[in-house]
């Protein structure tokens, strides 16, 4: 552990104790989380946006609630996530779409998971990352168990209180918090001399291209047979 | 539908004006349900509970519940209570003894399932031979799943810890269950004055999108990602998510402090602070050790009390810092087993001024005298032993 820092990239160790149990707290409104210390939310920010800007393969992992569009505000901030991920040069997105257990394994290109949100990271040598619109109890579980195992930089953009674990943690953001660090990530970017247009991620490589033309049961990918038998598909029994 | 108007939770429970009723602990258990918006309650009758329940029951006919049901036993009540929680309602139940224990596989595994739901404890006798007399020994077996466990001394505390607990319970960063625990008989068939809060308040209702974990949802995609929780499938999981798991609700637990010292005031209540000898108690015997440390003041005696609200989260660092200086701990309790004491014991680093007991069980009652003789041993002051008969 780095001086004076309670939070910091692991590998941590094969168990390592959460936040919560080594004193620190959840900051109050306004204030924000860095290194497990409770700092103004810009100073947390210029942290995070340094650690997206020079650290290898910064992802941003965009959880079910602004994968989805629940509603006006989700979409709004999805909208968001995207305009940041623009900014940060050769970002990827990798989704958390659900927190169910993936069997035998998952693709770990295409999406991370909090049974084994580790696989993601290791698979793609990811060493910084943003985790926004997970559910905060998923969120604590990956954040633990990436501390654990990987050197991944952790920061966490929380509509709610926010995240002990993550070595950035900044509470109720929404679109509009997004917009805010996104721009201090450029101010950042530019006093660290760094040239970038801002352009989208690439494509997620699991997802055949969407031609916006048909709908079918088979666009819910895994879940049509919750929709529709297959073709002779005989349900003889269910979970 | 009766004329209640939604409240801050800050102002119901900090900031309202109160009037004083002379009421029971299961009037008061009743009193807060009146005024936590409850969707739906369900329970199985057991002595001493029942009045509580029989009470809820009449807030559902006059509409300050919204369901209510009998269920067919503890497991059926407390699997319940968990499914209508994670459907987004917000559930009571109560439950004593031998009623706690049949239920306690369903109740230890809410926090896991992250229910934020109040559970009532009203405790009596478990062991064999069967009495309903008070005995809290069934206190212990709540500690080690996660939940919160609270312990009313007096009627008000039962008020206040319920109402807070559904407001407690519902944080974001805590999303466990609370269980307010106090004597049964002692506190919840006997009267106290308790400060209430107008009835025609209530908190609002339960958001169950404001939440760590997605509601339950239905089968219809992409909804569907909890039903599966990883916690039942332990084939397909780690190892390190059920660690992390269990650490998540510890930390949560953890987290309940801020609230708990925001809504109650703190994890303790401290009487006399630079005493010589604390009497460290909770429950009834919080309420007995707060008369023995006023007749000690009255002898002039060095005595204090740590009144302890809070079991879980326990507040080490609290008691560590307050017995800093003690030279004796009294640890007065209704049960056989010492649970208490062994708490402070293994919080303090010199945990031999420790005394065990007074102990009191198996629905005796705790006289203030017991406590006055281990004073009067930590101190050394002789008294003559009269005898009565």
């Amino acid at each position: 552990m780095e001086e004076g820092k309670i939070i910091t990239p692991g590998p941590a160790g094969y168990k390592p104790e959460p936040a919560a149990f080594l004193g620190v707290d959840l900051p109050p409104p306004g204030k924000a989380l860095l290194y497990g210390e409770i700092v103004d939310e810009e100073v947390a920010m210029r942290e995070a946006a340094k650690a997206m800007l020079t650290r290898r393969n910064p992802t941003i992992f965009p959880g079910p609630l602004v994968l989805w569009g629940w509603n006006a505000s989700a979409m709004e901030k999805a909208k968001a996530v995207l305009e940041l991920a623009a900014e940060i040069p050769n970002c990827r997105i990798i989704p958390m779409p659900d927190y169910r257990p993936k069997y035998p394994k998952i693709d770990p290109e295409a999406e991370i998971n909090p049974n084994h949100p580790n696989l993601t990271i290791l698979h793609n040598k990811i060493e910084a990352c943003i985790f926004v619109g997970v559910h905060c109890h998923y969120a604590n579980l990956s954040l633990r168990m990436i501390r654990a195992g990987t050197n991944c930089f952790t920061i966490a953009l929380c509509a709610e209180m926010g995240h002990e674990d993550a070595m950035v943690s900044l509470r109720d953001v929404h679109a509009e918090e997004i917009r805010k660090f996104k721009e201090v990530l450029i101010q950042v970017r530019k006093e660290l001399g760094i040239e970038w247009e801002p352009k989208p991620p690439p494509e997620n490589p699991s997802l055949p291209k969407e031609e916006w033309t048909t709908v079918s049961p088979l666009d819910f990918g895994e879940y049509a047979a919750l929709l529709i038998p297959r073709r002779g598909e005989v349900v003889e029994e269910t979970e | 539908m009766p004329d209640q108007r939604v409240v801050d939770p800050e102002y119901l429970i900090l900031e309202a004006p109160r009037e004083r009723k002379f009421i029971t602990g299961s009037q008061a258990f009743a009193e807060a349900i009146k005024r936590a918006n409850v969707d739906i309650a369900i329970a199985y009758p057991i002595t001493p509970q029942s009045e509580t329940m029989h009470l809820v029951g009449d807030l559902y006919a006059q509409g300050y519940v919204k369901d209510y049901y009998r269920a067919e036993e503890e497991y059926g009540a407390m699997s319940a209570i968990a499914g209508a929680v994670r459907g987004g309602a917000r559930a009571f139940s109560a439950t004593s003894g031998p009623g706690l224990l049949r239920g306690l596989e369903a109740i230890v595994s809410w926090p896991g399932h992250r229910i934020p739901a109040v559970l009532g404890v009203m405790t009596r006798v478990v062991n064999a031979p069967l009495s309903i007399q008070p005995d809290n020994v069934e206190i212990s077996y709540l500690l080690n799943c996660g939940m919160i466990v609270l312990h009313a001394e007096n009627q008000q505390d039962v008020f206040d810890f319920t109402l807070a607990g559904f407001v407690i319970s519902e944080k974001v960063d805590v999303y466990i269950p609370v269980a307010v625990c106090t004597e049964g008989f002692f506190v919840t068939h006997a009267k106290g004055y308790v400060n209430l809060p107008p009835e025609d308040m209530k908190l609002p209702p339960r958001d169950p999108y404001k939440a760590p974990v997605p509601p339950t949802d239905c089968e219809i995609p992409p909804a569907r990602i909890q039903r599966d929780a990883p916690v039942q499938k332990s084939n397909f999981m780690s190892y390190l998510i059920h660690a992390v798991w269990q650490q998540e609700i510890w930390s949560a637990n953890q987290r309940s402090r801020k609230w708990i010292k925001h809504y109650l005031g703190g994890l303790v209540e401290v009487v006399n602070p630079d005493a010589e000898v604390f009497i460290v108690a909770s429950g009834c015997a919080a309420a007995q050790g707060r008369e023995a440390q006023r007749y000690a003041e009255m002898e002039g005696l060095p005595v204090g009390l740590v009144k302890v609200k809070s079991i879980r989260p326990f507040p080490a660092q609290e008691i560590r810092e307050i017995l800093k200086k003690a030279k004796a701990v009294i640890v007065p309790e209704h049960n056989i087993v010492g649970w208490l004491a062994k708490e402070v014991k293994a919080v303090i680093p010199n945990s031999g001024i420790v005394v065990d007991g007074p102990r009191v069980y198996g629905g005796m009652t705790l006289p203030v005298e017991l406590i006055m003789e281990k004073i009067y041993e930590a101190l050394g002051v002789k008294k003559a032993k009269k005898t009565v008969v």
